[in-house]
């Protein structure tokens, strides 16, 4: 309690607890001695005719109260009350007590119970921890409160939310890309209008066409025609001549899979504003034994093993269109 | 008579100096040793101390279907009763089960006064066994004072031992088989055989057994005074037509001693002998002849100890008897007290326990064999899939309360042209759930932009007429 600006304060709340307690100590031993005559009321009535008589309370019942100023007592001396009194007790790392410092003890303890469960597959290679049953049910327990929100209970995100089940990777979908991904996170920016910040909507027209056309999806031949030229000046450099993208640094426009949707409008929109997105690092928080169960578990989602409990077993083709 | 139960000068009478004064705090509390009785109610008491501790000691011993009959599993959050298995989920029929309690001990109290208290109340009952293990050991009440007032020496510390020893073993029996409820009560045996005791076990055994002995053997009519709120608050359930153990006042006033044979009217005396035996039997403490009091627990050991004195003098039983305020002012007979039994209040108490009755049994009867909780993904509310179609995610959690395997199929309904994309069959383990992802698919043109009412229809494949029908919110963008 180091929240006083003036020393005043602690000395004040100190004295007004202790002569709280040793009034209510000194009051049970005065009444301990008063005696009044057999049969006397208190003088409260009720009801009109409802008087209390005094009767006296069991003398263990007055031990008790006696039992509460000895507790009173001794845990002000063990833990902080008494103004800036910090108290007795020790923690783990022998400072006073506290509540943070019992938040740590018992976190630490929790990490002693776990971390040995979580160890055990670090050392193993990813490909050989996505097999194990074992493992895999465990990074499901990681996914469920730490991924869902945005890629979905069944991985499959969503618009803005890649899907983690299919073979169609931003940043790579080798397990040490994946896991690189989880522990420093991912930033992804598509400027608005490519490389041209002077397009007009016509030529964005176009282009969106053209770009339609590239992935088989239905589009204008004569505005895709036109959007070509604009493409090569635009977007060609970093998603390539032919849209197939770049890991890490542009995704394939020429397969069947948006994130922000395959529609001419959706198109036109990634286009005119840009796209900006983000995916947290995970590694300062759970740290790398975790991530390491949770990598395998998101690398099991596309490449299954038979055995897999996966959260949602596909049997019919179900690549989203719009899942990226 | 409420005035009367809360302000009468309690019967054990504080101890009070020379001068007429007692301690306004505290008194010193003299220990009671109640007379031993026999009698109607004293066998009555008896039967249901037989009655709950046969079924509390016994119950936990009984095998069903190759597990405990009664078995509250807190680790699994499993609780079974014979061919019950409990989830939390059923919590509401814990809470239907208070009431019905609640309810009941009101009906009791409004008809009978403090029914509970005298007959089936743990405190009582245990305190009856500790005394009769302490009349066993230590004789009868006159024995026992002598003892008291005895000085120490070898037989006295003999004695104490040899009952403190029994009240111990006594409670430390019940300690294990409160524990036994929780843990299954054979492998727990084994556990105290093998000095394995987990330290859960070991501290809720002594816990229990500790107040036990306690309560039962030194605190008994303290706990009723001081510590049971039921006891302070029952008399805004009686009225004036309860029926509680009364003195007859009329009949009983002036009271005073006579020889045996020797009519009342030519003593100028009422009935009452004043030979004190009301008082001594009582496990309270306090002298009936005073009126109701909130100390009574309505035992009746004072009408039995009444009855057998009455017969002895000859005169006719029920001096001391069950009786009502309006029947001792209006000296009403037993068809008036029974005319005035049915009174708003023990119908109102009456009609609010059987409709509650009734829909616990009903709820157990018809409680189904399976349990779907439909959770939505609150992160992704709905995305495009091919060929257009608009698709929601739902985790369901199936659980299967049956003690057997069971195969659910699984479909949703409620969108014109809705589909279910994920596992439409499952198997269930017995007494388990399983959480699967599913994805439900609907034409962009169907229902309407924001939330949908769907249902998940979950049926056994394995029992005939058991499914579930859950609904959940679509949502279309």
């Amino acid at each position: 309690m180091s929240d006083f600006v003036s020393g005043f304060w602690s000395i004040y709340i100190t004295v007004l607890s202790l002569a709280g307690i040793l009034g209510c100590a000194l009051l049970l031993w005065s009444q301990s001695a008063a005696k009044h005559a057999q049969g006397q009321t208190t003088g409260h009535v009720w009801d009109e005719d409802l008087r209390e008589f005094n009767n006296p309370l069991p003398n263990w019942w007055r031990w008790l109260f006696y039992l509460t100023i000895a507790f009173a007592l001794v845990y002000l001396a063990l833990y902080p009350g008494l103004g800036s009194f910090a108290g007795w007790s020790r923690m783990s790392d022998h400072g006073p007590w506290t509540s943070t410092g019992q938040y740590t003890d018992e976190m630490n303890a929790a990490e002693l119970q776990y971390a040995p469960l979580y160890r055990k597959f670090q050392s193993q290679d990813i490909r050989a921890v996505a097999a194990d049953p074992e493992a895999r049910e465990m990074g499901q327990r990681l996914f469920l409160p730490y991924c869902i929100q945005c890629h979905g209970s069944d991985a499959r995100g969503g618009k803005g939310f890649p899907n983690l089940t299919d073979d169609d990777w931003l940043f790579g979908g080798a397990p040490e890309q994946i896991k690189e991904s989880i522990l420093k996170g991912r930033d992804a920016m598509m400027p608005a209008k490519g490389l041209k910040p002077d397009l007009n909507t016509d030529q964005i027209r176009h282009l969106a066409h053209y770009v339609r056309s590239l992935s088989g999806l239905t589009s204008d031949s004569i505005d895709a025609a036109r959007g070509k030229d604009v493409y090569g000046a635009a977007c060609g450099a970093c998603h390539g001549p032919e849209g197939k993208g770049t890991v890490g640094l542009a995704p394939n426009i020429a397969d069947t899979i948006w994130l922000y949707g395959s529609s001419a409008t959706d198109i036109i929109e990634t286009i005119t504003k840009g796209r900006a997105n983000h995916m947290p690092a995970f590694g300062d928080f759970l740290g790398e034994a975790k991530v390491h169960l949770l990598t395998a578990y998101v690398y099991g989602l596309s490449s299954p093993a038979p055995s897999l409990p996966a959260p949602a077993p596909a049997p019919a083709p179900t690549v989203p269109v719009a899942g990226k | 008579m409420s005035s009367a139960a809360t302000t009468t000068k309690s019967g054990t009478s504080p101890e009070v100096d020379s001068d007429g004064l007692q301690n306004t705090l505290y008194e010193i509390r003299k220990k009671i040793h109640p007379r031993d009785v026999t009698g109607v109610f004293a066998t009555a008491r008896w039967s249901l101390v037989w009655l709950t501790q046969i079924l509390y000691y016994g119950l936990c011993w009984l095998p069903w279907n190759d597990r405990q009959a009664v078995l509250f599993d807190l680790t699994a959050r499993k609780f079974y009763i014979f061919g019950l298995v409990f989830w939390p989920q059923d919590v509401i029929f814990l809470a239907l089960l208070l009431i019905i309690c609640a309810y009941a001990l009101f009906l009791f109290t409004a008809v009978g006064g403090r029914l509970w208290c005298g007959y089936a109340c743990p405190q009582t009952v245990y305190t009856e066994i500790f005394m009769w293990l302490e009349q066993a050991i230590e004789g009868d009440r006159t024995a026992r004072l002598k003892l008291d007032a005895a000085p120490l020496s070898p037989r006295k510390l003999g004695l104490r031992l040899a009952k403190h020893g029994g009240w111990a073993l006594l409670a430390v029996w019940t300690g294990f088989t409160f524990v036994g409820y929780f843990t299954p009560i054979k492998e727990l045996a084994d556990s105290v055989w093998s000095f394995s005791l987990g330290p859960w076990e070991v501290f809720w055994m002594f816990f229990y057994a500790g107040f036990t002995y306690l309560f039962a053997g030194h605190l008994r009519e303290q706990v009723c005074k001081h510590m049971c709120p039921y006891a302070r608050f029952q008399s805004v359930m009686f009225d004036p037509d309860t029926l509680v153990i009364s003195y007859d006042t009329q009949r009983g006033e002036p009271r005073g001693s006579r020889r045996k044979g020797v009519l009342p009217a030519s003593v100028g005396k009422g009935d009452c002998v004043d030979c004190g035996i009301c008082v001594q039997v009582c496990p309270t403490g306090i002298d009936i002849r005073a009126g109701l009091q909130y100390e009574c627990i309505g035992c009746g050991a004072c009408i039995d100890g009444c009855d057998q004195v009455m017969e002895k003098m000859d005169y006719p039983k029920g001096l001391i008897r069950y009786s009502t305020e309006n029947a001792l002012r209006k000296s009403w007979g037993w068809a008036e007290i029974m005319g005035h039994a049915l009174r708003p209040r023990v119908i109102i108490y009456g009609s609010i326990l059987a409709v509650i009755c009734s829909g616990f049994a009903w709820g157990i009867l018809t409680r189904p064999s399976l349990r779907v909780d439909v959770i939505r993904d609150r992160g992704t509310l709905a995305r495009q899939v091919e060929g257009g179609l608009i698709e929601n995610v739902y985790r369901l959690h199936v659980m299967n309360v049956a003690e057997s395997p069971q195969r659910f199929s699984i479909s949703a309904s409620g969108l014109p042209g809705i589909d279910l994309h994920g596992e439409r069959t499952i198997d269930v383990p017995a007494e388990s759930a399983r959480t699967l992802s599913v994805r439900v698919r609907v034409p962009p043109e169907s229902g309407t932009k924001g939330a949908n009412r769907i249902y998940f229809d979950v049926r056994s494949v394995t029992k005939q007429n058991e499914a579930a029908h859950e609904k959940a919110s679509f949502l279309q963008p």
